[in-house]
């Protein structure tokens, strides 16, 4: 068995393996979804007897039920059975941390179009049709929509949080200038392009067998179990992809999937429950909307003083996540710059909206565009190119390293993420051709910002931060992985199977992945916070040592081998022993150890180290690490129309060492994409009534392929091992990305304010549609006449 | 009776619901679950499918016998439409272990993130790489942006499915190409169908008291109307598609415009263009960029490739939306219609066929058979434009066309300086109908079409319009940019200001975009 072939286990492992950590290996799916096989929940095989479910929504969005008549319901074509209140054998609220999420309006109606009632029939259209039919009479009350009136009003889903370091007020107070401006920010879709969906079938011990396209199967299990009174083993949750998420499917998935439970439970017969999108779009939560006030003192070289930020999430009308959402938005309320004294408040404001809920950034988007506004702002009352106040203004150094909550901030990878851009993207010249095309051009004006991100990493809620995974190896060497993860898309199967690659030094290959299941790893957290593969890599790398580990001691015991001399390399297995060295295939191995009676199957766990916080202080280390990124955007802005176009955007992200450049590529270009749309196009409507009037695509326009910039540059930093101990170094980037929009929003006012030669902060609330981006130029070119010599009215 | 090709597989149909979907016929009959639902509105293009259609001498302006490709939204498109015609799903681009170009490209360029939109990704630039090859598609970037103009993607940013598109490009043949010949015969042999042959009422699918019925002649389809006053006219389904999929209607009987030979042509003479009522948009396209390139350009923006494939002229001014994006221009261009009813025909001029909102001049058994516009003659010139949140695949806010005639220019002092001998402006989006701004036109008319006449001319907008606020726009908005537009074209005609300091799309770095 002596092979010489292998010198050193450097040479081994160099370029030989296909599909290591750190190759730019396709999705492990891409291949299923170019051709249609890819099966999402509504294509699986349908049991036998499947009914369809969907529910009765209100007519309106505050009020007391006073008559419920689902007679002509229950008599309509198909109709099997309809649900309500009384039918729950268990829990009825599904909140998920705190209580306020009846599965069906409980007295009470707290938004348009939430549920009153289930219907399950032998279509999807005869459910639909049937629950129009419901005799509903409904004591209506007025809405409340405006999360300044309700916080005038006391209307809370969740007590007052603020953050203090030094005494802000004194510091403003001092400062040679000041400050103070608001900004609305508006909330977003998910718009994943496939829609809420759960299948169930009773099981044959009573329990429920669920397929749903959730982020946190685990809790679907959970809240599935306590709305049927079963224990929580009874219920098994199954989730192979989504199709698309971005924190939408988070909590949001569970109650689609227990209205078909318990309809499951009352026919005993499968049943299937997939929200038509304009429901989904009604009844589904959003990206939170904010009101935003900053103050702030500064110097005359732009260096922040002190900064008091209020921000008011509109929570609508439940807590769901919302704590830990305006919480992340005040963790953010910095971004990456350093605040000598500050003081963040952050109010959770109800109103009678679907509830808030995840959304990629989770709240840090909307707490970092109010400090990046300030810079805008404060550059501009300096004549200052904003570029440079925010450079001033960066984490820097020993002294300038803490945050508003305490936690050092190691700012070296931040100062070289947006040095390099500056230089790649040839910021100061663009800043001049723009000028000077601004001074020539009347009617159509640039503009042009650079804007960074520094985004905490880890869940806020620290038991969160665990997960588990389970591999088995097979005698002929294939293996099975599973993990708490989930796959909506961003690659985590790919990015973990890759890790287990590595390991075992096998080719990707042989490496087979299955869909997340609550059987095999259990009590998982979501796939959410862009904690995927920190978590689930890790705990996929445990197992996999475990294996390695019981395979080497096989072979010390078993084969004689020396300890130190076994090598696993390009799908080898090298030892020595007595009778020299030797070589085996890792599938020998496999087999040779299981004839030995070696178990070839493990589980594998991982909990995120260092992080502690105490909310009553407001202090503590949150995150373990920070992720960072820039971005460079420039705009075009028709001044007769406030029509505008990105023109050129560039990037520089930090992914420590990447997991899988292309992979992490991706994320950072669909953020930023996403992120934009946000910003710009993604315009949520209601009416005086509390009803949702973008249920579609038609009014709700999320960004096309023609919105993209034409020149969209996307670099990630190279040789910038993250310096905590991630997996393989790398920083998660599921989330960071979307941030890097705000660039574009930024880039926005800075044409506007050209109109004013610069002297103007144009007010831009967001999503900057072509409308606003129209008043700002309005505001801006009548303030200037106004005011010739410049007034700053932010 | 239906026949359709699936695929390479013939599909004959005895009975189908009007209100049946190709989608649902995918998905719910056939169990072929590669195509998805994304929104079952034609606003997301998970559901694209490719249409194969052979066009001929009904349609002047094809060449006769070959295969034409376009992608369609299966989720608003009539399964009974697809008489005739092939339909070609996501399963059947793979070739044993081989994927086809376009998806080897998907896969090399990590053009798909979660998948969910990726069928309807490839179909969309399975057509586009096949029209490409016939030369009836850019193959540039402008060119791939109007092919994926209706597929949303939430996950990659576009850039990746943007390059795969490019390097698809690469290759040049397919299991498609090679059997277009058989294909071509297939369907003509469908063309040719009995049913087909009894002229007046064509097709029929018949199923209890519900039917579809696919007349070939005029006459046939005014007999129709006038034995079924309930039933309800469809050419794209583009907007009738949304009442079965949104509002679960459940029609009884709905007459099919797409077979009909004087709605489908276009007849093109010295002084007008006559567009059939079915034509759709993306085949009116190559005339009107022919005669009218600021009315093509408008084309490019009204909805996506997918509802341009499938809607029609006829449709968007039978639809009498106010905020239909093709009336303003035909007002502006003083069109008229050819309305056929069993009585006969008459012609009627735009204006006055929008009576309110959604209220048309048509009479009971009528259908607009045709749309006739005149050409433009020296001296005049035809300005477009539309406003709305998002470029590609939205609703105008607002949209506003300008036909201007001047004098002749006698003393050289540039095109467009001379005296505006006629105008006429007309909007969308502005009030409850697609209207003229006739006071506005009056204060231009005898002018030179200078920036202080058009400021004048500015603050008589608001007697023609009182427009409202709405999801897309404010009132005050939609007011103050109507205005800025008129300054716009004045500036436009002008001729002072360089093109990148025009028009958004004027830079060197977007240029491609017209």
């Amino acid at each position: 068995m002596t092979d010489t072939r292998f010198k050193t286990d450097s040479a081994l492992k160099t370029n030989t393996l296909k599909g290591a950590t750190g190759q730019s290996m396709q999705h492990e799916s891409a291949v299923k979804h170019v051709t249609g096989a890819a099966q999402y929940v509504d294509d699986l095989a349908e049991p036998r007897q499947l009914l369809h479910a969907a529910v009765g929504q209100s007519p309106v969005a505050c009020g007391i039920i006073r008559t419920l008549d689902l007679s002509a319901v229950l008599a309509a074509p198909g109709v099997a059975a309809v649900l309500t209140l009384a039918d729950i054998p268990g829990h009825i609220d599904i909140g998920p941390v705190f209580p306020g999420d009846p599965i069906l309006a409980d007295g009470a109606v707290k938004f348009h179009g939430q549920p009153l009632f289930a219907v399950a029939a032998d279509t999807l259209d005869n459910a639909r049709r049937a629950a129009l039919l419901a005799h509903v009479e409904i004591e209506e009350a007025p809405p409340l929509l405006d999360p300044q009136e309700a916080i005038a009003r006391n209307q809370t889903v969740r007590p007052v949080h603020t953050m203090q370091r030094g005494d802000a007020a004194a510091a403003i107070a001092k400062a040679p200038h000041v400050l103070e401006a608001s900004l609305s920010v508006g909330g977003q879709e998910h718009y994943y392009l496939e829609g809420q969906v759960s299948m169930v079938a009773p099981t044959e011990d009573g329990g429920m067998q669920v397929w749903c396209s959730t982020q946190h199967p685990s809790e679907v299990q959970k809240l599935v179990a306590e709305v049927l009174h079963l224990p929580i083993g009874a219920v098994t949750v199954e989730t192979r992809r989504m199709g698309g998420a971005f924190g939408g499917k988070e909590t949001h998935a569970a109650q689609w999937a227990c209205l078909a439970a318990l309809l499951a439970n009352k026919t005993r017969r499968p049943v299937k429950m997939r929200l038509p999108r304009a429901m989904d779009m009604m009844l589904t939560g959003k990206r939170h909307a904010f009101e935003n006030r900053y103050r702030v003192g500064f110097d005359d070289s732009g260096l922040l003083l002190g900064a008091d930020i209020t921000v008011i999430g509109n929570c609508g009308c439940s807590p769901d996540l919302s704590d830990a959402i305006v919480d992340r938005a005040m963790f953010h309320a910095d971004n990456a710059y350093f605040l000598p004294s500050a003081t963040i408040t952050g109010h959770r404001a109800f109103t009678n909206m679907v509830s808030a809920t995840a959304f990629r950034g989770f709240g840090g988007p909307q707490g970092m565009l109010i400090i990046e506004k300030a810079m805008d702002d404060m550059a501009r009352a300096l004549g200052k190119d904003p570029l440079e106040v925010r450079k001033r203004n960066l984490y820097q150094g020993p002294d300038r390293n803490l945050t508003p909550y305490h936690q050092t901030v190691s700012s070296e990878t931040l100062t070289k993420v947006i040095q390099e851009l500056e230089i790649s993207s040839d910021y100061w010249a663009r800043r001049q051709q723009i000028s000077d095309y601004n001074a020539g051009s009347p009617l159509l004006k640039k503009g042009l910002a650079l804007t960074p991100v520094k985004f905490g990493i880890s869940f806020t809620v620290q038991h969160l931060n665990q997960a588990g995974a389970l591999i088995h190896v097979y005698t002929d060497g294939s293996i099975h992985l599973n993990h708490g993860g989930t796959e909506m898309g961003q690659g985590l199967n790919t990015k973990v199977a890759q890790v287990v690659a590595e390991e075992l030094q096998v080719d990707l290959q042989h490496i087979h992945i299955t869909a997340t299941r609550t059987d095999k790893v259990p009590n998982t957290s979501p796939t959410a916070a862009s904690s995927g593969a920190d978590l689930n890599g890790q705990a996929a790398r445990d197992a996999a040592r475990t294996i390695r580990l019981r395979l080497a001691e096989y072979l010390v015991e078993q084969q004689g081998a020396l300890r130190d001399g076994i090598r696993f390399a390009n799908n080898q297995v090298q030892f020595e022993n007595s009778s020299g060295a030797h070589c085996m295939s890792f599938a020998e191995l496999a087999e040779a150890a299981y004839m030995a009676r070696v178990s070839l199957s493990a589980t594998g766990y991982y909990r995120t180290p260092k992080i502690h916080y105490n909310r009553s202080t407001a202090s503590g280390r949150p995150f373990f690490y920070y992720a960072t990124g820039a971005a460079v955007s420039e705009v075009l802005v028709d001044t007769l129309t406030g029509e505008y176009r990105v023109l050129r955007v560039d990037i520089l992200h930090d992914v420590g060492r990447s997991l899988n450049p292309a992979l992490d590529k991706g994320q950072v270009e669909g953020g930023f994409i996403q992120g934009m749309g946000w910003l710009t196009t993604e315009e949520l409507r209601w009416d005086e009534q509390g009803r949702l009037l973008t249920t579609g695509a038609a009014t709700y326009k999320i960004p096309t392929a023609a919105d993209i910039p034409p020149v969209f540059n996307v670099a990630l930093m190279e040789d910038q091992p993250n310096e905590e101990a991630t997996i393989y170094h790398s920083k998660a980037v599921g989330e960071p990305p979307f941030m890097l929009a705000i660039s574009v929003w930024s880039a926005l006012r800075d044409a506007i304010s050209s109109v004013a030669d610069y002297n103007i902060n144009p007010p831009l609330d967001t999503p900057a549609t072509p409308e606003r981006v129209f008043w700002a130029i309005q505001a801006a070119q009548q303030a200037a006449a106004t005011h010739p010599n410049g007034a700053n009215t932010p | 009776m239906i026949q359709f090709l699936l695929n390479d597989q013939t599909v004959t149909l005895h009975a189908v619901a009007p209100s049946m979907s190709v989608l649902q016929y995918l998905r719910t009959v056939l169990v072929q679950v590669g195509t998805k639902e994304g929104c079952a509105a034609g606003d997301c293009g998970a559901c694209t499918v490719v249409l194969g259609e052979v066009w001929d001498e009904l349609h002047p302006q094809g060449q006769q016998s070959a295969l034409h490709y376009k992608a369609v939204n299966a989720c608003i498109t009539p399964l009974a439409s697809l008489h005739g015609k092939q339909l070609i799903t996501i399963e059947h681009l793979q070739q044993g272990d081989s994927l086809h170009p376009v998806q080897q490209a998907m896969v090399d360029c990590h053009g798909s993130q979660c998948g969910f939109c990726t069928p309807g990704i490839v179909m969309s630039l399975l057509a586009w790489w096949l029209s490409v090859g016939q030369g009836t598609a850019s193959a540039d970037r402008h060119g791939i942006e109007l092919a994926l103009s209706g597929n949303l993607c939430r996950c990659t940013g576009y850039q990746p499915i943007i390059e795969a598109a490019q390097q698809a490009l690469a290759s040049t043949d397919d299991h498609f190409r090679q059997q277009q010949a058989d294909v071509v015969q297939q369907l003509q042999a469908l063309q040719g169908d009995p049913m087909d042959d009894q002229g007046d009422t064509g097709s029929e699918a018949m199923q209890q008291n519900v039917q579809f019925f696919l007349p070939g002649s005029v006459s046939a389809l005014a007999r129709l109307l006038e034995a079924h006053p309930q039933a309800r006219l469809v050419a794209g389904a583009t907007d009738l598609g949304l009442e079965f999929t949104q509002q679960l209607a459940q029609p009884d009987t709905l007459i099919y415009t797409g077979r009909v030979q004087e709605l489908t042509q276009v007849i093109d003479t010295p002084e007008q263009l006559i567009i059939g009522a079915a034509v759709t948009y993306s085949n009116a396209q190559p005339f009107l960029r022919k005669y009218f390139p600021a009315f093509a350009d408008l084309l490019n923006r009204l909805g996506s490739l997918q509802i341009r494939n499938q809607g029609t002229l006829g449709g968007n001014v039978a639809n009498a939306s106010p905020i239909g994006d093709t009336p303003p221009v035909l007002l502006a261009l003083a069109a008229k219609l050819k309305l056929t009813g069993t009585q006969g025909s008459r012609e009627l001029a735009i204006e006055d066929f929008f009576n309110g909102y959604r209220q048309t001049a048509l009479r009971a058994g009528e259908c607009i058979e045709s749309i006739i516009i005149p050409k433009l003659s020296a001296n005049t010139t035809l300005q477009v434009y539309k406003i709305s949140k998002r470029f590609e695949d939205d609703i105008s806010a607002l949209c506003l066309a300008i036909w201007i005639q001047r004098e002749p220019d006698a003393g050289g002092s540039g095109a467009g300086r001379s005296t505006v001998q006629a105008i006429r402006i007309a909007c969308g989006g502005m009030a409850a109908i697609p209207k003229r701004a006739r006071a506005t036109e009056q204060v231009l008319q005898g002018t030179l079409f200078s920036t202080a006449d058009v400021d004048r001319a500015k603050a008589t907008l608001s007697q023609d319009f009182q427009p409202i606020d709405d999801v897309r726009a404010s009132a005050a908005y939609r007011l103050a940019v109507a205005g800025n537009l008129l300054s716009r074209a004045q500036l436009e005609l002008d001729q002072t200001l360089a093109p990148e300091k025009l028009s958004l799309f004027g830079t060197a770095e977007v240029a491609a975009h017209d």
